[in-house]
């Protein structure tokens, strides 16, 4: 923090960073808050096919929200989904990137086989999925082939478990990419750790759980972010492989505020929601990003 | 010197509409084999008979994929020449927006007010006295389609109304049918609810709710046998897996299952499977009990332009949609009834006579697109896809839930 006491004026240090930045500030102002702030307000009114600024009506949109069985059975899907996917992606990604990291033969094609679902979409994935876990010509058509005749595997069209295939589909598509964040970071630690690991004589298991993940942090965070947004957003996946079905078992909150502002004309309503899910993600991030920022600042 | 006024004349009219000649594009969501061999009917009468061109602008998907792409296109500032909608609440807001042309003038130099029958068609299309749309077609929700080989199989007579229906279903899954096929899209779940409404709980209960929302009706006993009779329907059509409206058409003409409570539209699937009406399927307008049909259809909407050629292209189309010869094209290929009574239609096959006689002897009911705004629609929808999966949901439990949607409605 030496630069703070001969700084001589904070506005003009750096200017052509400052003014080749300015777009980019200018963007995000208008758009993410402006943008925001404006769907916020109009999640305050009346506004159906088209936003209605004077129609002012409160918390009546945001009580309607949450009476609604829809909304409340997304949200729960959308926390099953969410810690499923979260603890199961990095479980996997760290564990495929610690056998590939053995210095294993052919890691290359490892690493390309399970990176690749990562390059298709969300849509891809999801109508693969709906084939495979269709019972008629997927996993239980071909197991019982086999002559297991009473085998049964059929979550999409029951609805207790139906979210769960969702999140078969979204792990086998995600957890490839986080296996390269991690695999990166391991790549990242020094020869010597290891050397003096083993001198030691610590098992490997106890050297990755005690001394090289606490080392990842900052590649943990960075996919803990990653994949947490792709939660949040998850809706694609769901459109392609159930349409929310059976029934709303498989409903998630972005489905809901696209289909109430689009197809049921009523963008109060679809504001509302996504002013929640909006909410949602500041109750994760603020803290996280003070225990991030505040705490390095601190130090 | 007469030949020569004829010939002056003959330039004038030519020399008018060649200058007049505009490309017009239309855009729809009518893709399936059916309903493209229909709107082709149109492009081929406005090509023939005007001097301006139809250019196609067919949205791939359904109407709840098309809708929104054609509201914000007319939103944006990039309005096509004329588009498909379903007439009803759903463009209120676009025309107090004044995004829409103003047809009064066309409608009063064709005499549509005469024509149009029912008349509640052209009802939709008004607002404050001004009308805006011109109807193409009539579609209706109330009818059951009963396939004639699975109640052959199950050893029973084909049934000629509900109540014979459900005391048939035991002897169907006996016989390894599933009795009533269901797709599972949300739009289908709160259609069948629809028809078992009018149906049952009768045309007056139906008004009282739908028309003027009143909520006690909906929470009464007349709603309480639909419910009831809504859950039964359900564990009928438990083992049928399926999502699409066709894919459950299909297991009816196939004979897995009993029968479907769809839509008009549904014939023409009978009709490219070779299925004959009365012979391998039989179809019951209003399920056999109340012979109602409601006249829910399609219509075009003409968003304003700035340029005066296009707007007097589009008041052409508009009078040629409604035009006689072409009403006749077009719905004998679509499947469903035209939107004038005056015209000849004896080429129809048997379902779709017996809807012509119920549209004749006027007992018609304005459709749901009519009365509810799509946000009570999509609202419905919500409730009725959730009480047709979940056999734990109580009808008791949704009807309740139903009454609170009416008493909210606007």
């Amino acid at each position: 923090m030496a630069d703070t006491a001969r700084k001589p004026n904070g506005l003009t240090r750096n200017l052509t960073a400052k003014i080749a930045s300015v777009p980019m500030i200018a963007t995000a102002l208008v758009i993410f808050i402006g943008c925001t702030a404006w769907t916020i307000y109009h999640s305050f009114t009346r506004s159906r096919l088209l936003p209605a600024p004077d129609k002012w009506v409160g918390l009546d949109q945001y009580e309607r929200l949450w009476n609604t069985r829809r909304w409340l059975v997304s949200i729960e899907n959308l926390a099953i989904y969410g810690i499923c996917s979260l603890i199961l992606s990095l479980v996997i990604g760290f564990t495929l990137a610690a056998l590939l990291d053995r210095k294993i033969r052919g890691e290359n094609v490892f690493r390309t086989i399970f990176l690749y679902p990562f390059a298709l979409s969300f849509i891809v994935t999801g109508l693969a999925w709906q084939w495979i876990l269709n019972p008629d010509f997927g996993i239980q058509s071909v197991v019982q082939g086999w002559g297991w005749e009473s085998f049964a595997f059929d979550p999409l069209n029951n609805r207790e478990i139906a979210i769960y295939g969702i999140l078969i589909a979204g792990i086998w598509q995600g957890s490839g990419f986080v296996m390269v964040l991690m695999l990166a970071g391991l790549r990242g630690i020094d020869e010597e750790i290891w050397k003096a690991a083993r001198v030691d004589g610590i098992p490997t298991w106890k050297t990755y759980i005690f001394v090289i993940i606490p080392m990842m942090r900052p590649v943990f965070v960075t996919a803990l972010v990653i994949i947490a947004s792709g939660i949040i957003k998850v809706y694609d996946l769901v459109v392609a492989q159930t349409s929310g079905g059976p029934g709303i078992a498989t409903e998630v909150p972005a489905k809901y505020v696209i289909e109430k502002m689009f197809q049921s004309q009523n963008l109060g309503q679809g504001f509302a929601a996504s002013t929640m899910m909006l909410l949602s993600v500041l109750v994760v991030l603020i803290p996280w990003a003070y225990l991030e920022f505040g705490g390095k600042r601190r130090g | 010197m007469k030949a020569i006024k004829t010939l002056l004349g003959c330039t004038a009219i030519c020399a008018a509409s060649a200058a007049s000649a505009a490309d017009l594009e239309v855009t729809h969501w009518w893709t399936s084999g059916g309903e493209a061999a229909a709107v082709s009917e149109f492009a081929k009468a406005f090509n023939e008979k005007t001097d301006h061109n139809w250019v196609d602008g067919a949205i791939a998907g359904s109407g709840g994929t098309a809708r929104p792409i054609i509201i914000s296109r007319i939103l944006g500032g990039d309005p096509m020449g004329a588009t498909q909608l379903n007439h009803g609440r759903q463009a209120e807001e676009l025309i107090e927006a004044g995004l829409l042309l103003d047809l009064t003038d066309v409608a009063e130099a064709e005499g549509w007010k005469d024509i149009v029958n029912p008349s509640s068609l052209l009802d939709a299309c008004t607002l404050d006295g001004r009308i805006y749309c011109a109807p193409v077609n009539i579609h209706s929700w109330q009818w059951m389609w009963l396939s004639h080989q699975a109640f052959a199989d199950a050893g029973q007579p084909v049934p000629a109304n509900w109540d014979e229906f459900v005391a048939s279903a035991p002897a169907l899954v006996e016989a390894g049918k599933v009795p009533l096929a269901m797709g599972q899209q949300p739009w289908q779940s709160a259609g069948a609810f629809g028809v078992m409404t009018i149906a049952i709980a009768g045309i007056d209960a139906w008004r009282e709710v739908t028309v003027n929302k009143n909520a006690d009706v909906a929470a009464g006993p007349e709603y309480a046998k639909v419910f009831e009779a809504a859950a039964n329907a359900r564990e009928m059509a438990a083992d049928s897996n399926v999502q699409d409206w066709n894919q459950a058409t299909n297991l009816v003409i196939t004979g897995k299952a009993g029968a479907q409570i769809m839509g008009d539209w549904a014939q023409g699937e009978f009709q490219v499977a070779g299925q004959t009406a009365g012979e391998d399927y039989t179809c019951l307008p209003g399920l056999g009990v109340n012979q109602l049909l409601d006249t829910a259809g399609d219509a075009f909407y003409f968003p304003k332009q700035d340029d005066p050629a296009i707007e007097a292209a589009q008041k052409e189309l508009a009078a040629l949609l409604l035009s006689p010869d072409v009403q006749v094209a077009f719905n004998l290929k679509k499947g469903s009834l035209p939107i004038r009574g005056d015209i000849d239609l004896s080429a129809a096959n048997d379902c779709m006579q017996k809807g012509l006689e119920i549209l004749a002897s006027g007992n018609i009911l304005p459709s749901g697109d009519m009365n509810l705004s799509p946000d009570t629609q999509g609202q419905i929808e919500d409730l009725m896809v959730e009480f047709w999966n979940d056999p734990s949901y109580s009808a008791a439990d949704a009807q309740e839930r139903y009454a609170e949607i009416i008493a909210d409605a606007d």
